[in-house]
């Protein structure tokens, strides 16, 4: 009897070893004679770029293919990476109107506890869309008054949350006051700055630090006794320790020169959202080093003196004084238009390779993940999009869609239903 | 007898300079000449006197003194037409009641809003500007023209279909907001009835003055006859009836739009087009056999129930079959961007360039009854022209001029440079006020 089962393990082993070598030989696939644009570098016409895989081994034009690797014609088509949204509620809101669906605002001022990808659905109906459009990773953010939680960077495939969540946190979030748009609103209540905003959040800060010394000394001295549990606090630990920026959702040029002024002040590592009227305060942005992300190209300017093209020329006027950026959709059922705001951009005077970089790799450098993710390159993950023109451009239509070295069904909803449809005559 | 004849020619001459005072003369030369209707032209001038399309063509010259614009590696384009607006009005539901025929935008016109002037940016020179969707009918809506800096009597487009707003499903049912009155109807049954009811009575109301006219003219009418009572909401009513105002119906779910297209038919009054119609494409069929138009979003959808199957394929796709399509923005925002919508149904759809463009111009013309003036280049209609850097269905383009009636309402060159110069002066100014302190 032990005999047999000694050999029947035995056997188990064997067949699981043999099955187990077979999935380790690497799966290769070559991208063939597509004009490649690495975004990195220049542009490579007729190139190949070899997947190992879920990761870029080459990218090239003289590459040699593996014999047993697939082979992708795209002769005539454009290869370029994976887009990235920086900022949008993808996954965390199905219908605008329908409260039950939405996830990504919370009650309450101080929320620096929620983890936006704790409420991620993967199964969302807007994912499949942003991806056929060439969208394959997306900073999925909340939203809210003052702290507002913590965003993650999700890449647009998988079956659980888990599956989908890169990196978590990527940044704590925090909103300044918007400037009221409309003319009854801002005749209803008077012009808010951020002022008392920032006397709030030093409070908190210096609250933070309290309790973080605390909980340090009293792990050194038994006698000592430990700090009640914080919620707030203990969230906000890590950015206080300059480990997870902060992103502030920060509007008119005032409260943007406050809110450098601030995040100075408190030594903490800072990205800006929004920013719309940052053009007139570009200098001070560029000294301060800190990156930005723009919100929707489609939208007004805040402020009818900022003329109509505002929001139209702030990228023009902060990549001259040197600041990094990224474009966003912030929108769940619109996240598939991310590439039209980086041309509305270019239409009006940013430089074309500079507005594509702005949804490629300048996001993946500003959440500090551009060494896996955000241009064709040997080493990257393999999130790469075939398109058959200009990828912000609306005429152009998307291909084949790749992430983690994965083919990608572009069938969405938009395509289910038409097709649907179609069969009625 | 001369004096009449003196006065008379007076008078019309005076209707003519009132009729064509508005039209300017101007001369666009050398641009890539997208027409819409009659194929492309490189390299054309269009030449406009009073307002109108003289001539389109290559190597048109200019009379003395006329004004030029330089088109050279520019499109030239009709401007621009958003059928389905709120723009240039200080009110737009009168939510008081459900059923307010009678209310009119023509009423409550705002030339000063700021998004006429938006508009322009975006090369649009028409909408369709019209009263909200909260209730099942709205009141009466009117077609204008971006004049900016122009009274409001001179910006209606009188040439324009009488239009008379519907609205089916969640707005008038109330579905997304709280109102401190619960309001009839508050299901998409009573928004049927509720309109069924109030066609009975205007059809009601216009019999008793036929029966009142009818007695009034007969050789046994009595002094003591007493006409009906006039009432303004029947009216307009009777006017659907009479065939002198047609309806523009605010509807998402493909269902309400049957079931409306039914209730048109057994009321008798006449539906030219459906408002954002999500679902047209599932009864692009039925759309097509009854020539009744959709003005729709191309991809903005998911905002709430009745959107969630709006897929950004519906405006290529009911193109295709033959509907009769067009892009609007319903926002003061979306309407400075309608072409890079058009472009979209190119991706979603795989409309052709030139069907693409139609989208946002001859289109909505036909559905607002203004294809003789406006929607595309031609000679004879008004000189409404838009002017982009870039092909119009580039992502990469920006509307540079903007024209109506011959007239240069937005010029972006014009623009920068007063930009500028209120720049240096206020950087002077401050420069003096600094030197002052020193």
């Amino acid at each position: 009897m032990k005999k047999k089962v000694i050999i029947f393990t035995a056997l188990l082993i064997l067949i699981s070893l043999f099955v187990f070598s077979q999935e380790k030989s690497p799966k290769f696939t070559a991208i063939k004679g597509a004009t490649i644009i690495p975004v990195v570098g220049e542009d490579i016409p007729e190139g190949i770029i070899l997947i190992k895989d879920n990761m870029i081994e080459a990218v090239g034009k003289d590459i040699t293919i593996p014999s047993e690797a697939k082979i992708i014609d795209a002769q005539g088509l454009f290869v370029y990476p994976g887009m990235i949204d920086a900022l949008c509620y993808i996954g965390l809101a199905e219908i605008g109107s329908l409260r039950s669906t939405v996830d990504y605002r919370e009650t309450g001022r101080i929320n620096p506890q929620l983890r936006t990808v704790e409420a991620l659905r993967p199964d969302s109906v807007h994912i499949p869309i942003a991806r056929a459009n060439g969208i394959t990773a997306a900073l999925v953010a909340p939203s809210g008054s003052l702290i507002t939680g913590q965003s993650g960077l999700i890449k647009l495939f998988g079956w659980t949350p888990d599956e989908m969540v890169i990196k978590s946190p990527v940044a704590m979030h925090i909103e300044f006051p918007r400037i009221p748009r409309r003319r009854r609103e801002r005749e209803a209540r008077p012009l808010e700055d951020s002022s008392k905003q920032i006397e709030e959040l030093k409070k908190i800060l210096n609250d933070v630090r309290y309790y973080g010394k605390g909980k340090q000394a009293a792990q050194k001295r038994l006698l000592l006794s430990h700090p009640d549990f914080d919620e707030s606090l203990e969230s906000l630990l890590p950015v206080v320790k300059s480990e997870l920026p902060v992103m502030i959702s920060v509007h008119a040029d005032k409260d943007i020169k406050a809110a450098i002024k601030f995040v100075k002040e408190e030594k903490l590592k800072a990205i800006f959202f929004g920013v719309e009227q940052a053009w007139r305060v570009a200098e001070d942005l560029g000294k301060a080093g800190i990156p930005v992300i723009f919100g929707p190209l489609y939208d007004m300017p805040q402020k009818w003196e900022d003329g109509y093209d505002g929001i139209f020329r702030n990228p023009v006027v902060l990549h001259k004084a040197g600041v990094k950026f990224a474009f966003s959709s912030r929108s769940s059922t619109l996240a598939k238009d991310l590439p039209y705001h980086a041309s509305k951009a270019a239409a009006f005077g940013l430089d074309r390779k500079e507005a594509l970089k702005a949804v490629t790799i300048y996001p993946a450098e500003i959440f500090g993940v551009d060494k896996i993710m955000g241009s064709l390159e040997r080493g990257k993950v393999a999130n790469i999009v075939l398109a058959d023109g200009d990828i912000l451009e609306q005429r152009t239509n998307i291909k084949r869609v790749f992430i983690d070295g994965k083919e990608m069904d572009l069938s969405n909803k938009y395509t289910e239903l038409l097709e649907k449809f179609k069969k009625r005559n | 007898m001369r004096k009449i004849i003196i006065f008379s020619s007076i008078f019309f001459c005076m209707l003519f300079i009132t009729i064509f005072a508005s039209g300017q003369d101007l001369l666009i030369k050398n641009g890539t000449i997208l027409t819409v209707t009659n194929g492309t032209i490189q390299k054309g001038d269009i030449l406009i006197v009073g307002g109108i399309i003289k001539k389109i063509g290559k190597d048109i010259e200019a009379p003395e003194g006329m004004k030029i614009i330089d088109a050279s590696g520019k499109y030239v384009i009709p401007g621009i037409i958003d059928s389905h607006t709120h723009i240039a009005l200080s009110a737009g539901n009168e939510s008081s009641e459900a059923i307010t025929p009678e209310v009119r935008v023509r009423d409550v016109l705002n030339a000063e809003d700021p998004s006429i002037y938006t508009a322009l940016t975006g090369g649009v020179t028409m909408v369709h500007t019209m009263h909200g969707s909260g209730n099942p009918i709205g009141g009466q809506n009117i077609v204008l023209k971006m004049k900016w800096g122009r009274p409001a009597e001179e910006i209606i487009v009188n040439e324009a279909y009488r239009t008379l707003k519907f609205a089916l499903g969640e707005n008038p049912k109330r579905s997304n907001f709280f109102t401190p009155v619960v309001r009839y109807p508050q299901s998409r049954m009573g928004v049927n009835a509720i309109i069924r009811r109030e066609f009975m009575k205007a059809k009601n109301y216009m019999e008793q003055w036929e029966r009142y006219e009818k007695a009034k003219n007969s050789k046994k009418s009595s002094i003591l006859l007493i006409p009906p009572r006039k009432d303004l909401r029947m009216e307009a009513l009777a006017d659907m009836f009479r065939g002198k105002m047609i309806a523009r119906c605010h509807a998402y779910r493909a269902d309400e739009i049957l079931e409306f297209i039914k209730l048109s038919k057994e009321l008798g009054f006449k539906v030219v087009c459906f408002e954002h119609a999500s679902e047209a494409f599932k009864i692009a069929k039925e759309l097509e056999e009854e020539e009744i138009g959709i003005s729709v979003f191309l991809d903005n959808w998911a905002y709430k129930v009745e959107a969630y199957d709006g897929i950004a394929y519906n405006a290529g796709y009911c193109t295709k079959k033959g509907v009769l399509v067009s892009l609007n923005s319903d926002s003061s925002e979306r309407i400075r961007r309608l072409f890079n919508d058009a472009a979209k149904a190119m991706k979603y759809g795989g409309l052709s360039e030139e069907a693409a463009l139609k989208l946002i111009t001859i289109n909505p013309a036909l559905q607002l009854g203004t294809e003789k003036i406006a929607g595309s280049l031609e000679v004879g209609k008004h000189g409404d022209i838009a002017i982009f850097n870039e092909h119009p269905l580039s992502a990469y383009t920006r509307c540079d001029v903007t024209i109506i009636e011959g007239e240069i309402y937005f010029d972006r060159a014009q623009y920068l440079k007063e930009r500028e110069e209120m720049e240096k002066k206020k950087a002077e100014e401050e420069k003096k006020k600094r030197g002052g302190k020193k």
